[in-house]
C-alpha cells in the first residue's frame, strides 16, 4: 500500500521535492502539499483503493504524511471487512 | 470624599455601544476624508475593549466569539471601518489565544496586550500572491536566537497605527511556499515605508495601505504551531465570522434607515401603508436570514472549538466559507433595498436616510478574500466531501 501511495502522491501531488525523498512520517503539507493537490490525492487513492473517505476521516491530520494516509485507508478497508 | 453619582454600566454591551457613538460621530468624516478612525479607537482603548478576548488569567475577560460578534455588529451599525479595525485586531488575537498558550513570549504578550490596550494589524497579502494566504514568497531568516523578515505587503489595515503586526511568510529561504509561519512584530521592531496608497470606494477609514515590510525580532515570537494549522483552526473561522458580524451591523443599520423612513412617510399619510412598505418587509426577511446564517455559524465554531479534528475537516472550512459568501453577496441585496425604499433621501449624502457609506463599504465584502477564490476552494473539497443533510446536526 505504501508504494501505491507514493505513486500517487508522485502522480498527483504536485510537490517541489522527489517522493522517494520523504520520509514515511514527513509533513506533506511543509513538503509542499497544497489543499488543492490533497483532493487531487484524496480522489486518487479512492479510486485506487475503491474506497469513499467518510468525513471524520476528510481533514488536514488523515493526510499529514505518507504513513498517516496508510493508516487512513486501512482503517476504512477494515472497516469494510468487518461491515 | 463622595461617590459619583452615576456608576458608568460597565457590561461589555454598555461598553460597546459608548464607543459606536463615538464612531458614528467621525463616520462620514473619516470616510470622506480616509482617515484613520482614532476617535473610535481611542474610545474602544478607554473603554478596554481591545484585550477582552484575552484569557482572564492573563489580564484579559474571556469574552466568548459570540460576544465578540455582538461588538462587531454594533460598532458596525454606527462606523463600519471602526468596526472593521476591531474585527480585524480581534481575529489576530484569537490565533494568538488560541496558539500562543505554549510559548512564554506569546503569553507575556498577551499580558502586555491586555494591560496597555495594544492594536494589532495583519500583513498576510503579499505582492505576487494577492489574496491566497495560505501561500507566502517572502522567507523569514533566522539567525542564532534573531529572526529578520522582508516583505512587500499590498495591503495592511491600520499598518501605520498598530502597536504590532502579525506577518505570514515561509518558515525558511529553503521552505515551500506552503510552509509557513506567523510572527509577531512589536513596534519599534519594524520599519514599514508605505508603497500604495488607500484611496478606495469604501472602508476607507481602514487605511489599508501597502508597505514594505522590514523586521528583525527575538526568533521567540515566531509562533510555535505552522501556520497552515493556526488558519485552519483559528483565523479562517474568526475571519469569516467578525467580518461578517460587521458587515451584518451596516445591513442592520440600513434596514432601521429604511424603516424610519417607511414609518415617518406612513405618519405623514394618516397610516396608509406606504410605498417602500413592501420591499422594507423584503429586507427585513434577509436581515433575519443573513444573521441566522451567522448565529449558526458562530455556533459551529462554538461546537468544533472543542475538538481539533472537527477545526481541520473540510465540512468546517465549506461551512465558514458558506457563511462568508452568503453574507458579503446579502447586504448588498439588503442595502439596496434600503436605498430603493429611501430614494434619493438615500442616495444624497448627509440626510438621517443617508446610504451611500454603507453600499460602498459594503462592496468591500465580496473582494475581502474574493468570492471567486472562496468557491473555488469550496468546489475543490465538494469532489470528495460528504454531504450532512441532517437540520439540526
Ligand atoms: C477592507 C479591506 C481590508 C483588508 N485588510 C488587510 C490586512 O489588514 N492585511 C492583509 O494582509 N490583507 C488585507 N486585505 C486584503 C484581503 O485580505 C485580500 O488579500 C485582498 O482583498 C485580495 O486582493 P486581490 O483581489 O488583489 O487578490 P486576489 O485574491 O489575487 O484576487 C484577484 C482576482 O482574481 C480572481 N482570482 C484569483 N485567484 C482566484 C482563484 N483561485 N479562483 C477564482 N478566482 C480567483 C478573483 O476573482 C479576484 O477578482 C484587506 C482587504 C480589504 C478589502
Amino acid at each position: 500500500m505504501n508504494e501505491t501511495i507514493r505513486e500517487l502522491l508522485a502522480k498527483v501531488g504536485g510537490l517541489p521535492v522527489a517522493v522517494e525523498t520523504l520520509e514515511d512520517g514527513a509533513d506533506l503539507y511543509a513538503a509542499g502539499l497544497s489543499s488543492f493537490a490533497s483532493v487531487q490525492l484524496m480522489l486518487a487513492i479512492e479510486e485506487k483503493f475503491d474506497i469513499e473517505f467518510p468525513d471524520n476521516l476528510l481533514n488536514r491530520k488523515s493526510f499529514a504524511s505518507i504513513s498517516a494516509i496508510e493508516a487512513t485507508v486501512a482503517q476504512i478497508l477494515k472497516a469494510r471487512e468487518a461491515a | 470624599m463622595s461617590l459619583p453619582a452615576f456608576a458608568a454600566d460597565m457590561t461589555l454591551g454598555a461598553r460597546a455601544h459608548r464607543v459606536a457613538a463615538v464612531a458614528a460621530e467621525f463616520a462620514d468624516r473619516v470616510d470622506r476624508d480616509g482617515r484613520f478612525p482614532r476617535e473610535a479607537t481611542d474610545a474602544m482603548k478607554a473603554e478596554r475593549l481591545l484585550g477582552i478576548q484575552i484569557p482572564t488569567a492573563f489580564g484579559g475577560e474571556s469574552a466568548s466569539i459570540q460576544e465578540i460578534a455582538e461588538v462587531c455588529s454594533i460598532l458596525g451599525q454606527a462606523c463600519a471601518a471602526s468596526a472593521m479595525v476591531f474585527a480585524m485586531h480581534q481575529i489576530k488575537v484569537s490565533s494568538l489565544v488560541e496558539h500562543g498558550s505554549e510559548s512564554e513570549w506569546h503569553k507575556d504578550f498577551m499580558r502586555e496586550l491586555a494591560s496597555r490596550q495594544l492594536l494589532v494589524a495583519s500583513a498576510t497579502t503579499e505582492a505576487g500572491i494577492g489574496g491566497n494566504m495560505r501561500n507566502s514568497i517572502c522567507a523569514i531568516e533566522i539567525d542564532g536566537g534573531t529572526c529578520r523578515l522582508t516583505k512587500d505587503a499590498t495591503v495592511i489595515s491600520y499598518g501605520a497605527h498598530a502597536d504590532a503586526i502579525m506577518v505570514t511568510s515561509r518558515s525558511s529561504e529553503k521552505a515551500a511556499p506552503t510552509d509557513q509561519v506567523m510572527t509577531v512584530f512589536k513596534r519599534g521592531q519594524y520599519t514599514i515605508d508605505k508603497t500604495v496608497d488607500w484611496d478606495t470606494l469604501g472602508m476607507r477609514g481602514t487605511c489599508s495601505d501597502g508597505f514594505l515590510f522590514k523586521g528583525e525580532a527575538p526568533a521567540v515570537q515566531i509562533f510555535p504551531k505552522p501556520f497552515a494549522e493556526i488558519a485552519a483552526q483559528s483565523m479562517l473561522a474568526t475571519s469569516h465570522l467578525w467580518w461578517s458580524s460587521v458587515w451584518y451591523g451596516i445591513a442592520a443599520d440600513a434596514v432601521q434607515r429604511a424603516q424610519s423612513f417607511v414609518r415617518a412617510a406612513a405618519r405623514k399619510s394618516n397610516g396608509a401603508v406606504p410605498p417602500g412598505a413592501t420591499r422594507l418587509a423584503e429586507a427585513s426577511n434577509l436581515l433575519q436570514l443573513l444573521k441566522a446564517n451567522i448565529v449558526a455559524g458562530l455556533k459551529t465554531y462554538a461546537d468544533a472549538k472543542a475538538d481539533p479534528d472537527q477545526l481541520s475537516s473540510m465540512a468546517f472550512s465549506i461551512a465558514m466559507n458558506n457563511v462568508k459568501l452568503a453574507s458579503s453577496e446579502t447586504i448588498l441585496v439588503i442595502i439596496n433595498q434600503a436605498m430603493i425604499i429611501c430614494g434619493i433621501m438615500g442616495y444624497k449624502n448627509g440626510t438621517p436616510y443617508s446610504l451611500g457609506r454603507h453600499l460602498r463599504d459594503a462592496h468591500s465584502a465580496q473582494l475581502m478574500i474574493s468570492n471567486d477564490r472562496i468557491l473555488g476552494n469550496t468546489s475543490t473539497m465538494l469532489l470528495v466531501q460528504k454531504p450532512d443533510t441532517s437540520l439540526i446536526g
